[in-house]
């Protein structure tokens, strides 16, 4: 393990005076890692990658060196590099923040994992809601033709290379690497069946790498400092530094770049603890589809064992923090919208599962729910999970198994109860008098209910 | 109805531009569409039969697309998308409160349009700023650590005709068609303006630095030096 708590790497310059432009970045010592790369072999660079460890960012850990080196030989044909850049996984935001901040770390990455998989075309896929990320992604790329990082004879290495920034339209089903290339491809966003993997039959049926952002932006590091110094940080199964990103009811919000490993206890002595006078009740470490813990999970160390170990996942280290104003079938019912709202309609589990799912919370919620609704919702997951076309249907089924495993007494108290027995306006962050209970006579404690 | 000669022309030279950063003609579509909002405002049937004859698909092939993206409009949008995201997080930290404020407020209901076609109110899902809830998007700029009076006095001045400067974003706020042109990735000059981070998307980078911590390897992790290329 580093000495230092917290590691900044790709956060390290996020802070300087127009930290997005060129001259900021090579003033910082940026796009020497390119220089370094572009003498190296290409398959030195795709080893220097496995060396380091390095698992995709994006929210599965696939070692993205063995991702690449799935990728058949070259055989004259186009070979492609797609970097996922269409963040959208509720709580997740970190990729946002790292492409307004500094979009030529991501660049200077694109261009050496490009290299390294002998492709000449690349594509940055950003989702479409985020304007002055666009903005700022498209001013890199013309930046770095203008001095000669891309185009043709790049840096007088004889090596080519093109980018192409494009901007979604709104479909969180778009983040999923196969819909995310037929997306790409100008179809609806839906999932591709697997195999064939990307690598293979990519876009436009070619061999294709797909990465997260925060994946391809740890490269130029692990190229100027070397393999063994990325593997010395994290544990030895989850290398690296890596982004976590505290949200919710947390003193200081925000992006704290550290080493795989660290525990939510440190992170949240770091970001000034749970919101002031209140307990952490529950939080995500990856995202909403990653199973939600508990306050006995807060020195779990966050690397990708560990967390599979305590029942969740890692994904992609967004820790979502609810403190005991949270209703806990408020915030699962919510996250079940969501999916309805996104499922693509392709796979029936999660097409009709997802809608059943929403209309049985929503009922739950509103306190017209049965004790035999909650068999339902139990069996309605065990049909999605396992059974879905992908990941979406899985994920959708992980708030409600484990917050009906932590928090079933909940449930069953809006049932009994026949509605929420929390005021929502506890858990906002800015006072005011919630419409429900506008007219109401105040109900002692009705506002401190919690686990 | 269908486009004048002048405007076709445009829309034709624009189409040429993005199909030229694909290796398949197909790959266009999207871009395409946010091509056509920002002439029409909306995915227009004129624009839908624009974008099937240009990339020679069926129109039931382009309203297919057109339809499965939130970001494309099936009515004329108003100036402002104004989304309040009411996924979880954002909900639970007060997001519910601004959204129905501002519906009051503005007397629509999600994905309405006010009367003087200024303002189309949504709800939107996670936009990826959670360390700043709750969060407003106005054409898709941040809006960071929103109350309901913080969000009303925005949509207000946006009503005025007044620019208003998002937190972290250009200096102000561009229309709906303007945005639907840089979506279409056409460049419209203003991403050196405002700031590279806010407050939260430091805090990790301020403490290391009052901290002294950089990243340093471990003290018995030996650096191998990366293999320079023989030849």
């Amino acid at each position: 393990m580093s000495a230092d708590i917290l590691t900044p790497v790709l956060s390290a310059h996020w802070d300087a005076e127009r930290s997005w432009a060129m001259a900021t970045y090579e003033a910082n010592g940026g796009y020497a890692g390119l220089r370094t790369a572009l003498e190296m072999d290409q398959a030195a660079v795709v080893e220097a990658v496995k060396a380091s460890g390095l698992r995709g960012r994006g929210g599965a850990g696939f070692p993205t060196g063995m991702k690449w080196g799935f990728l058949p030989a070259p055989d004259g044909g186009p070979r492609y590099l797609v970097v996922n850049a269409d963040e959208s996984e509720p709580g997740t935001c970190k990729d946002i923040p790292l492409m307004l901040a500094s979009p030529q770390l991501l660049l200077e990455g694109v261009i050496i994992s490009s290299y390294a998989i002998d492709c000449h075309h690349a594509f940055i896929y950003v989702r479409g809601e985020v304007l002055h990320v666009y903005r700022r992604v498209l001013r890199a790329v013309e930046e770095a033709y203008q001095r000669g990082y891309l185009g043709r004879n790049i840096l007088g290495s004889g090596y080519d290379l093109d980018v192409t920034v494009h901007a979604g339209a709104g479909a969180y089903i778009a983040g999923e690497e196969t819909a995310l290339l037929d997306s790409l491809e100008g179809l609806r966003g839906q999932p591709r069946l697997k195999p064939p993997f990307p690598a293979v039959e990519g876009l436009y049926s070619r061999p294709t790498a797909v990465n997260n952002v925060e994946s391809i932006a740890s490269v130029p590091g692990i190229i100027t400092r070397g393999a063994a110094w990325f593997a010395s940080l994290g544990t030895p199964k989850s290398t690296g530094h890596a982004l976590f990103s505290l949200s919710g009811h947390v003193t200081r919000p925000g992006q704290y770049e550290a080493p795989l490993g660290v525990t939510l206890r440190e992170l949240l002595k770091l970001a000034g603890g749970v919101r002031e006078g209140h307990e952490l009740k529950f939080w995500t470490p990856g995202g909403s589809s990653t199973p939600l813990l508990t306050a006995e999970h807060l020195d779990v160390a966050l690397d990708y064992e560990s967390v599979g170990e305590a029942g969740s996942m890692l994904g992609t280290r967004a820790l979502q923090i609810f403190d005991e104003t949270t209703c806990a079938v408020r915030a699962i019912a919510r996250w079940t919208k969501f999916y309805e709202h996104e499922s693509c309609g392709k796979c029936t589990p999660c097409r009709e599962g997802t809608f059943w799912l929403r209309r049985i919370l929503d009922r739950i919620e509103g306190g017209t729910g049965t004790m035999d609704d909650l068999d339902v919702l139990l069996d309605t997951c065990d049909n999605i999970l396992g059974r879905a076309f992908c990941a979406l249907g899985d994920g959708a089924t992980s708030p409600i198994l484990s917050g009906l495993q932590f928090f079933r007494a909940e449930f069953e108290e809006h049932i009994t109860g026949h509605g929420c027995p929390f005021d929502p306006a506890a858990a906002a962050l800015f006072e005011y008098t919630s419409r429900s209970r506008e007219n109401e006579v105040a109900v002692s404690g009705a506002g401190t209910v919690g686990a | 109805m269908s486009y004048d000669a002048t405007t076709h022309a445009s829309l034709t030279a624009d189409a040429a531009a993005i199909i030229a950063r694909y290796p398949q003609r197909r790959s266009a579509l999207i871009p395409m569409l946010h091509l056509v909002q920002s002439v029409d405002g909306y995915v227009s049937p004129d624009g839908i039969a624009f974008c099937a004859e240009t990339l020679d698909v069926a129109t039931a092939e382009v309203s297919a697309v057109a339809t499965f993206y939130t970001q494309f409009k099936r009515h004329p949008n108003g100036t402002y998308t104004v989304g309040v995201c009411t996924n979880t997080l954002c909900a639970i930290m007060g997001g519910d409160e601004v959204f129905d404020s501002l519906a009051d407020h503005l007397d629509v209901g999600p994905d309405e349009t006010t009367e003087d076609g200024a303002i189309t109110l949504e709800r939107i899902e996670c936009n990826a700023a959670c360390d700043y809830a709750p969060v407003m998007m106005v054409n898709w700029e941040f809006f960071d650590n929103q109350t309901p009076e913080s969000a009303r006095v925005v949509v207000d001045r946006l009503g005025g005709g007044e620019q208003v400067a998002p937190s972290r974003g250009a200096n102000s706020v561009c229309t709906f068609k303007q945005m639907s042109r840089v979506l279409a990735g056409f460049a419209d000059g203003r991403a050196d303006e405002g700031i590279g981070a806010g407050a939260a998307t430091l805090a990790g980078l301020d403490l290391a630095k009052d901290n002294g911590w950089t990243a340093t390897a471990a003290p018995t992790a030996s650096s191998a030096p990366n293999k320079a290329k023989e030849s």
